[in-house]
């Protein structure tokens, strides 16, 4: 950093005579291709995003594993009686009733996620792809649920639920015969209504994001598939696939972060409780709501981090790997 | 059918909004009148920004000050503009700067707001919920203005506002009772009468259930409508004392006592309306409206829902009757659930040190009855507090819940009011409930084991 901005290198640098001109040959004597103007301007494309990156992201994060340690509610100074050890993670393993049930509702969630939703979106996509009579139309239909938020998605789908007044309830003659299905408050079911909910948005943001990856795939090697004597499966599954590795990856971690932010629809129902518990509502409910248990909710949060960290490291790690 | 009926609530919807458009309207006609009229002087300097500041005793007039208000819905919204322009005619044209917040927003970042810049005054709840601002220091005690107005209030709302310290910390201006709710045209139509003792009310829902009728309405999707039935229960089956001290620590979860209530709930668990866990209040007021449902325990707001039925007939039709006697020793206290609302000062308001005097006078405007009826005028479920409150307009079912709840010899805030806030919510008594009801007839033990570890497990207060 420090070379970078006080300049040691000449204004004009003579042409380097090999790629590797960004090692310093002598501490003294530097060839370089950049110019000052170049370095101060990447020190500032490099340094602003790195600052608020700091400040705004891993500020926070430092900031949640500190509380975490601590019973802090919000309100005052943190003084050294707050701080608890790991009494925030002991309770929260054996004692919290409700930690466990969130933990396996976003398992499940990211279960769903993977075997029903994307699936179906990437079957989709393959369809889609075929160019077949409305493709246009279809494509519209599926896509259009992912322009909307998934608070909005979390109303409509309240409305199509609802018990007494539903679409469901009532499309089915369940009100009329009186056998109510409590969709939204039996413990049992409610998880799975709101996963329909999420997939019906899901299924078209997964599908549009394969259906542009299978656009690029270069039709030649379907041809030589083909010309090869291979059926459409095959096709797809031994050539198709393995074509489209990147895509498939930004699919899984997509899908992996969907299943960890849940946190909106299961609100909008009914605040995450009675069967609808997530991990990111739990944090809500202890630490931002009026309850204010800030020092035990952010031990939730670091919980979730952790858990988050596998999927971003496997994003990023694909990531480098495909840049370098 | 149901296609019809969630058409009509969303006409409703429309019918009320623009309803409130046009009584808006008719305000701010009003406001130019009251300008050209009596206020004009005041309104002149306020116009004009500013004003001057006089000074008398603990109040001032003119000025400025700022309020901080919860109150969002169109009737609650309408009433507190009212009664601010008020205070500026009649406090020399003190500008008072509303910020409105949503109601589940401003409750759920209270305590981010009032460590912040908050305004100088603002909307609050008294309770536990008061207390504990208070306690903070988060709120500024108010007890030379509540001297000055103390004798417009009975002995219950005075006990309301007093912190734990024995300072004053608010003015409580308008509440509402807990109560049984009921058609008197269903009950007439099937001969029903009113029950008074718990075994009257079985059979009364026994009898309902046969006439095709859902006994009591229960909606508790939102979770915290359950323990007004847990408080109800609780008070008439183990007393106030018991109560709160349960709801404050000093008595256990696990005590036999609350294996009690749960058991005397489950005996009318089976008459509650069908899928209860994912419908909202307003869900079960609806099956009261249109006669489904044959009684419903709620609050005094569950007359706002019939008032946007827009039928003025239904509103009529609404009657309640206090919770039946269990046969305790506790009947005679005939406590009840009602929640005074309130008005604050905070403490880090950044403007109060030169508006306090302001502030001041407008906490002891919002204590004259006067005050408090233009409010009601226009959110007809809070129910005024002072003495000097003018009752004459008041319609047979305000008279009726101002009557039940002076009876009361012990008033109760409600649960989630009386309760500290982390231990009241979704993570935890909502949540208890919620699992209780799912299956009513569970041996509570467990139960009562989780709720209990989850109390120890909060920070001191």
């Amino acid at each position: 950093m420090a070379n970078t901005t006080t300049g040691l290198a000449p204004a004009r640098a003579p042409k380097a005579p090999e790629a590797g001109a960004l090692v310093a040959t002598s501490r003294k004597r530097r060839y370089t291709l950049l110019t000052r103007h170049d370095k101060i301007l990447i020190a500032l494309m490099v340094g602003v995003p790195l600052t608020l990156d700091l400040l705004l992201i891993w500020g926070p994060t430092l900031a949640s594993i500190g509380f975490s340690f601590t019973n802090w509610d919000g309100i005052g100074p943190i003084t050294g009686e707050n701080f608890v050890g790991f009494k925030n993670y002991q309770f929260m393993f054996t004692g919290y009733t409700l930690f466990w049930p969130a933990f396996f509702h976003n398992l499940i969630w990211l279960a769903w996620l993977t075997f029903i939703a994307t699936p179906l979106g990437m079957f989709f996509a393959v369809l889609l792809d075929r160019e077949m009579r409305g493709t246009r139309i279809y494509q519209s239909v599926f896509f259009l649920p992912v322009v909307l938020s998934l608070v909005v998605v979390g109303f409509i789908w309240e409305l199509q639920f609802a018990p007494t007044e539903g679409f469901i309830n009532n499309a089915f003659g369940l009100v009329k015969s009186g056998k109510l299905i409590d969709w939204l408050g039996n413990p049992r079911i409610n998880l799975f209504a709101i996963l329909t909910a999420t997939s019906w948005r899901h299924v078209g943001y997964i599908m549009i994001l394969y259906l542009a990856g299978l656009k690029s795939v270069d039709p030649s090697l379907r041809e030589a598939a083909r010309v090869d004597g291979a059926s459409e499966v095959q096709t797809f599954f031994s050539v198709v696939l393995p074509v489209m590795a990147p895509i498939n990856v930004i699919i899984v971690v997509v899908t992996a972060i969907e299943a960890l932010r849940a946190f909106d629809i299961a609100f909008i129902i009914n605040q995450g409780k009675n069967g609808l518990e997530l991990l990111s509502i739990l944090i809500y409910n202890n630490s931002l709501s009026e309850a204010s248990l800030v020092g035990f909710g952010s031990a939730i949060a670091v919980i979730l981090l952790v858990i988050s960290l596998g999927p971003i490291i496997l994003f990023l790690s694909r990531t480098m790997r495909t840049l370098a | 059918m149901g296609d019809s009926s969630e058409a009509k609530r969303v006409r409703n919807r429309l019918a009320l909004r623009d309803a409130a458009l046009n009584l808006d309207l008719d305000l701010s006609r009003r406001d130019v009148l009251k300008i050209a009229g009596y206020g004009s002087l005041a309104a002149f300097i306020a116009a004009c920004g500013g004003g001057t500041t006089t000074t008398t005793g603990i109040t001032a007039k003119g000025g400025t000050m700022s309020l901080g208000s919860y109150n969002t819905d169109p009737n609650s919204l309408k009433g507190t503009k009212a009664i601010v322009d008020a205070f500026t005619a009649a406090n020399g044209g003190t500008k008072v700067k509303i910020n409105t917040v949503d109601h589940g927003t401003f409750q759920n970042q209270i305590s981010s707001y009032l460590q912040g810049t908050p305004e100088d005054a603002f909307t609050w709840f008294s309770g536990h919920r008061m207390r504990f601002f208070a306690d903070k220091g988060l709120a500024t005690p108010i007890d030379d203005v509540w001297d000055a107005v103390k004798s417009n209030y009975t002995e219950g709302f005075a006990a309301s506002i007093k912190g734990n310290d024995g300072h004053a910390y608010a003015i409580p201006t308008d509440y509402y009772p807990w109560a049984v709710f009921y058609r008197k045209d269903v009950f007439a139509a099937h001969g029903y009468t009113v029950p008074t003792n718990w075994d009257a009310f079985k059979a009364l829902c026994t009898q309902m259930k046969k006439d095709g009728l859902i006994p009591i309405a229960f909606a508790d999707k939102d979770g915290w409508p359950a323990q007004g039935t847990f408080d109800i229960i609780n008070l008439r089956l183990n007393g106030y004392d018991f109560h709160t001290e349960l709801l404050t620590g000093k008595q256990k979860w696990t005590d036999p006592r609350v294996a009690a209530v749960y058991k005397k709930w489950s005996e009318i668990t089976q008459y509650y309306s069908p899928a209860f866990a994912g419908l909202k209040w307003e869900e079960g007021a609806d099956q009261l409206l249109r006669k489904q449902a044959g009684m419903y325990l709620l609050g005094l707001f569950v007359s706002d829902e019939f008032k946007a039925s827009g039928s003025p007939a239904d509103l009529d039709q609404l009657d309640f009757f206090p919770f039946p006697d269990l046969g305790t020793q506790y009947d005679a206290e005939k406590a009840l659930d009602a929640p005074i609302d309130v008005y604050m000062l905070t403490k880090k308001s950044p403007t109060l040190s030169a508006d306090l005097g302001q502030a001041k006078a407008f906490m002891e405007f919002v204590a004259k009855g006067s005050t408090q009826v233009l409010y009601w005028q226009n959110a007809p479920g809070s129910i005024p507090t002072a003495n000097d409150a003018d009752t004459s307009t008041y319609p047979a079912l305000t008279k009726k819940a101002v009557q039940i709840v002076s009876q009361a010899k012990k008033i109760t805030q409600y649960f989630d009011r009386d309760s500290r806030p982390d231990y009241s919510g979704p993570n935890g008594m909502q949540g208890f409930l919620l699992k209780f009801l799912a299956n009513p007839s569970q041996d509570t033990t467990s139960l009562q084991g989780q709720m209990q570890k989850f109390w120890d497990s909060l920070p001191a207060e």
